[in-house]
């Protein structure tokens, strides 16, 4: 029977990828950065990290290519809205 | 000829490579569901937002993004435990599937305690649902992502109790693995929750 859910190996090693990249987010706060650019790094460190949950964690790699579309595809709308919603608010 | 080490073939097991869906059908409806409405949730918080932006920074900056990170950290690892238990179940292996699941479990109610200290610290400095628009999302957002985390603790203390009956095996994975998945649901909504209402301003 085919592994569907990978090696433990590789799920540690993304583990410690998720936890930079919350890491990095952190800093990011700390910081107090701001600006559409800081907005579009931060949706793509959460889109990385969401990513590596769908298409390993959740292991939607091995289904069908519409879940493959429709979950990444959710992220990546939330955070388009977001980016725009965030630009509508900037002082102009 | 089979090897002896060679386990059978189940009849219901399709070819390798075969693209499937790991859990029930009716599980991953249900977390479209969710999704569409934690991403409504977020587009209303960021369009709100968007109106009274010195507001929601000004209170912004109360919130605690220590103890926020902490806690992203805790759902990370717990969904990392909770593969490591699908991983066992998968190579036979029911007794750490169970011990990863408790792991799984004690991040979980790691994140609740934290929550609810960082809840009490909110209602003591006077913030209530009425008390402004980025409060009345900071607690609503949150409140109705713990009680998913609420939700996730009793499915994983199910499959705890499943993985120690030896419920879980190559061939019958699908109880383990939609509980996994709604579990991964909670973690991939607060790593978009966590930037949004702690971090971005």
């Amino acid at each position: 029977m085919s592994s569907l859910h990978g090696s433990p190996a590789r799920a540690t090693w993304l583990w410690l990828l998720l936890i930079a990249g919350t890491l990095l987010t952190l800093a990011i706060g700390e910081e107090g950065a701001a600006g559409i650019g800081i907005v579009a790094l931060l949706a793509v460190i959460s889109q990385i990290k969401g990513s590596v949950i769908i298409l390993d964690y959740m292991a939607l790699r091995h289904a069908p290519l519409l879940w493959r579309i429709v979950v990444p595809g959710w992220m990546i709308a939330v955070w388009s809205l977001i980016a725009i919603a965030y630009w509508s608010g900037l002082p102009r | 000829m089979l090897a002896a080490d060679t386990p059978l073939p189940s009849l219901d097991t399709p070819p390798a490579g075969t693209p499937r869906l790991a859990g029930d059908l009716a599980i991953w409806i249900f977390i479209l569901a969710e999704l569409l409405a934690f991403g409504a949730f977020f587009a209303a918080y960021a369009f709100t937002r968007a109106h009274h932006i010195e507001l929601f920074t000004h209170e912004q900056q109360a919130l605690n993004r220590i103890t926020g990170a902490i806690n992203t950290m805790l759902l990370l690892t717990s969904s990392y435990f909770v593969v490591r238990a699908v991983q066992a179940a998968e190579r036979s292996a029911p007794a750490p599937c169970a011990r990863w699941l408790v792991a799984a479990i004690a991040c979980g109610v790691g994140f609740i305690v934290i929550k609810l200290h960082e809840y009490s610290a909110a209602f003591e400095r006077g913030v209530t649902l009425s008390s402004s628009p980025f409060h009345m999302f900071y607690l609503s957002l949150t409140f109705f992502h713990f009680m998913h985390v609420l939700l996730g603790l009793v499915i994983l203390s199910a499959l705890w109790l499943g993985a120690r009956a030896g419920r879980y095996r190559p061939n019958d994975m699908n109880g383990l693995e939609s509980g996994a998945a709604y579990w991964h649901m909670v973690d991939l909504v607060w790593l978009v929750l966590f930037p949004l209402v702690y971090v971005i301003h």
